[in-house]
């Protein structure tokens, strides 16, 4: 599935989750973020590159990780990225939407 | 096709995919084993994760799981449960329940599975309500000194089913 994102055509899946990586950018993550009514401060960045680093290490990412992080705690978490934050940052972050239930 | 119809395809969809009616999800936990405790812990850790407001209210047994002293000890009952396969008869004797309760932690640490302590904390940071059952408190003749710190109150269940009162809210007997 095709998607017009910051000007230009990406692949997402049904979910509008990236589907390749290569395609993301601060422009498309900015555009998605703003989506989900979401604008980007440095903290938001700064999580975004956590997700992002840990996705690459092939490491699952769970709410119990987020606390254990060290870049930001669960309630901050929460009030960053509301309405589900795993599922809404790693949408931003361009990566796919964590399979586990914790 | 045109990029403009591309777009309102693809949002659509997105839409259709991220809509549930679900808004609230009230849970009452009633007992005391680990394997309930964790049903409760999940499927109210999983209500916020999806950005739908979860409480759990904590009766009878189900204090256990939100006493300071208690909460790390909590088990798996071996005797009258089929499902663990294992005769009734030896599931009593001395130590399997530990031995149990032991396997289950570590398969669920696997997993990544916080101990409730841990789970009780994130539950709380998460914006899930926890409340104590002010009824099964009085009986079991517990203070506030006894129960964690994260505890938002303890109320009656007429007050819980106040906290019931809007559209798309679920109540969940475990």
């Amino acid at each position: 599935m095709k998607k017009i994102i910051a000007d230009r055509e990406i692949d997402v899946n049904e979910e509008g989750y990236l589907v390749d990586f290569n395609q993301w950018d601060k422009d498309v993550c900015a555009y998605l973020a703003d989506e989900q009514g979401i604008s980007m401060t440095d903290k938001h960045w700064e999580v975004i590159e956590y997700l992002q680093d840990k996705h690459h290490k092939e490491e699952p990412l769970s709410i119990r990780g987020i606390k254990k992080s060290g870049v930001i705690n669960i309630k901050e978490f929460y009030s960053l990225f509301p309405g589900g934050p795993l599922k809404k940052s790693t949408l931003i972050a361009g990566i796919p939407k964590p399979k586990s239930c914790i | 096709m045109s990029e403009t119809s591309v777009k309102e395809m693809s949002e659509t969809k997105v839409k259709e995919t991220n809509g549930t009616k679900v808004k609230k999800m009230l849970f009452i936990l009633s007992k005391g084993t680990i394997e309930n405790a964790y049903a409760a812990f999940v499927m109210a850790n999983g209500a916020r994760m999806e950005g739908i407001e979860s409480e759990i209210f904590f009766t009878f047994f189900g204090l256990e799981t939100i006493q300071k002293k208690k909460l790390e000890h909590l088990r798996t009952a071996t005797v009258g449960n089929p499902a663990l396969h294992m005769p009734t008869m030896l599931g009593g004797l001395p130590g399997v329940e530990a031995l149990a309760t032991k396997m289950m932690k570590k398969e669920m640490e696997k997993l990544d599975m916080p101990p409730i302590g841990e789970f009780l904390e994130i539950l709380s940071d998460s914006g899930c309500k926890l409340w104590g059952c002010k009824l099964a408190v009085d009986m079991f003749h517990l203070k506030e000194e006894d129960l964690i710190d994260e505890l938002d109150g303890v109320i009656t269940i007429g007050d819980f089913y106040g906290r019931a009162n809007e559209e798309g809210t679920h109540l969940l007997f475990i």
